[in-house]
């Protein structure tokens, strides 16, 4: 009987913080595997600063072999438009949760992004506050139970979950990159974040991609139920898609004449 | 571009505001990311419209999260970055400094103070002091000089920025909104040709090499995982900054040998003790005093040598006890009676401290 190798991990991995710290069958560790292979295919791991937020993405403090900084809650955006102002050579990967990016660190993203800040951001929407045991999210979904709406989110009293994407194609200028990706595509979800990437190496502007990303720990599922979660009901509502890209309209441009 | 900001000797007419930038600018200082709030305004006003002739940098940010959070992004690049603040905006700058204390980050930062607790007023307090040194959650493991004019502004905020990278602690210079919009005369000089010497900048993130190839990442973190861990973190930082506190103390005292009360002091209302002290003097009353430099390390073995000496310490301050919180803690044990000339938000004239100084004698 053959055993199939390992599938390999990407080059900037770190090999010493593996196995990581995620539970089995977390989205972050998908999510930076993609960000890991785009590295390795954009050979910019000597550029690139990780930083990450709190929440269960600061798991991944040490994560890469790239410099990182673990920030505070909310403040990731921010942290990494200094290092880039301060040294427009570096790659900033700005790395959050739905409740990192979306509530307490909304001033600092939608702001960054109104600037078209020269950073990426990369965030993993898995409806929850992870870290601090499941409660509600901006992203929490319509009737989703969570800790602190245990009878289901309602809307009437909560408002609808924060569509990330849409508001920030919205607010950014040209030059911006938006997109939405899903753990449960790694194809197009790599593709998405080589080319948030691409934007920065190109100094075009800011660049943001949000991936769907299971946490059965908190939504207390199993393998099937996390995956029909994503697939069926978060991309239901949650448009799976590129908002924004400047590399359709070069394109386009170039076409023209 | 690379031309000095100053050269030679300049004896000038200017506010505090435009003070520091200059001192910010003669320090070498890179970057300046800052978030509007007076009475600190004219600094990154100042400071804009000096930089394009020096090749140095600025970002307007949403608020003062951020303005601090960028000045530590910038410090963890490798430049000279700094900000300032006041009052609500240094509420708000604590959760950044509490990440610079943590991650041992040489952040400067100005702070002139305004009135508080919360907006409360625009102009001027000493209120802003235990928030200053102690601000944040933590132990306070930072340096904070408090001038008391402008001369001094200059000075310190030159020191600020040596003092920060030599040593990796947070750095403040504890202005106030007197010192900040008030006009008077200083002498700008070059830095070099007094034997300033710049500790240089260094970077922590993007030095050269591939990490994990051919050097270690550079991985900053402020969580960690067990009691433990920390622990033995803050053991590091604590003894590295009470190594450090000798090097960094600084006061200054007269008359107080023989002296029946010592007035204690900082800031701007030492200006009115001092001339205070020398008006009793004159007429004949044994008192003299002290002035703590840094609020933070606290002079605390020198101003404890006198409260076991002198009967009393007139304690003066624009705010109810924050400076007397500080001399408690220092000289704790020792046998001085402490009276309060605590007056939180407005100045201390001379003619009071002296008349205060008469009614305890
Ligand atoms: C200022 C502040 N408030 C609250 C917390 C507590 N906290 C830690 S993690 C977290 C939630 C993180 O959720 P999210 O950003 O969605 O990331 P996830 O854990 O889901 O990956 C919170 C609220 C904190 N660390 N700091
Ligand atoms: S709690 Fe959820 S998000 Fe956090 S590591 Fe576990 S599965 Fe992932």
């Amino acid at each position: 009987m053959s055993v199939s190798p390992q599938p390999a991990m990407p080059k900037s991995w770190r090999a010493e913080s593996k196995p990581h710290k995620f539970c089995p069958g977390c989205g972050h560790g998908l999510v930076l595997k993609c960000l890991g292979e785009a590295i390795d295919e954009l050979g910019i791991q000597d550029r690139v600063v990780f930083g990450c937020d709190i929440g269960c993405s600061l798991l991944s403090w040490d994560f890469f072999n790239c410099d990182s900084v673990q920030t505070h809650h909310g403040r990731t955006t921010p942290v990494m438009t200094g290092i880039k102002r301060a040294n427009p050579d570096m790659i900033c990967v700005a790395y959050m949760g739905d409740g990192g990016g979306y509530a307490i660190g909304i001033g600092g993203i939608v702001n960054a992004a109104s600037r078209n800040e020269k950073v990426t951001v990369l965030l993993a929407n898995n409806t929850v506050y992870a870290m601090t045991g499941g409660q509600m999210s901006p992203c929490t979904m319509p009737g989703q139970k969570v800790e602190t709406a245990p009878y289901g989110r309602d809307p009437e009293a909560t408002g609808m979950p924060t569509q990330g994407p849409e508001m920030i194609s919205a607010i950014t200028g040209d030059g911006a990159y938006v997109a939405r990706g899903t753990t449960s595509n790694l194809k197009q979800l790599k593709s998405y974040i080589k080319k948030a990437l691409q934007n920065q190496i190109d100094g075009r502007g800011f660049s943001f991609v949000e991936a769907l990303a299971g946490c059965p720990t908190n939504w207390r599922t199993n393998a099937e139920k996390t995956w029909a979660f994503i697939e069926k009901e978060m991309t239901q509502y949650y448009k799976v898609g590129e908002k924004k890209n400047p590399f359709e309209a070069k394109k386009e441009a170039q076409q023209n004449g | 571009m690379s031309e000095k900001p100053i050269t030679g000797e300049k004896r000038v007419f200017m506010t505090g505001n435009e003070v520091v930038a200059w001192a910010c600018l003669a320090a070498g200082a890179d970057i300046m990311y800052g978030y509007p709030i007076t009475p600190q305004n004219e600094i990154m006003h100042y400071w804009t419209r000096q930089i394009p002739k020096y090749g140095r940098k600025f970002l307007q940010t949403e608020d003062e999260l951020s303005a601090g959070f960028t000045t530590v992004g910038g410090v963890l690049a490798g430049l000279k970055a700094f900000t300032a603040t006041a009052g609500p905006g240094n509420t708000l700058m604590q959760e950044p400094m509490s990440m610079a204390e943590m991650m041992r980050l040489p952040v400067v930062t100005i702070v002139q103070q305004r009135g508080g607790p919360s907006t409360a007023t625009v102009i001027y307090s000493q209120q802003e002091v235990t928030m200053t040194t102690q601000g944040g959650n933590g132990e306070g493991i930072r340096i904070v000089y408090s001038p008391s004019n402008h001369q001094e502004l200059f000075d310190y905020t030159l020191k600020a920025f040596n003092t920060a990278w030599k040593y990796r602690f947070p750095t403040f210079v504890l202005g106030d909104g007197y010192q900040a919009k008030l006009r008077e005369s200083v002498t700008l000089y070059d830095p070099e040709e007094r034997g300033y010497v710049r500790v240089p900048s260094e970077k922590y993130v993007g030095k050269p090499g591939t990490p994990g190839v051919d050097r270690e990442p550079g991985h900053y973190r402020n969580t960690y995982n067990t009691e433990e861990e920390l622990f033995e973190v803050l053991q590091q930082h604590i003894t590295d900054y009470e190594k450090m506190a000798p090097e960094v103390i600084e006061y200054a005292q007269d008359n107080v040998e023989d002296a029946d009360l010592v007035i204690v002091a900082h800031g701007v209302v030492f200006r009115g003790v001092r001339d205070a002290v020398k008006e009793l003097r004159e007429e004949g009353y044994k008192v003299g005093f002290f002035r703590p430099i840094t609020l933070r390390p606290f002079p605390a073995e020198q101003l404890k040598v006198i409260a076991n000496k002198t009967k009393k310490l007139l304690i003066a301050e624009s705010a109810q006890g924050q400076l007397a919180k500080l001399v408690k803690d220092a000289i704790y044990g020792a046998t001085a009676e402490i009276v309060p000339l605590f007056r939180p938000g407005v100045g201390i004239t001379t003619e009071q401290i002296v008349a205060r100084a008469k009614e305890v004698l």
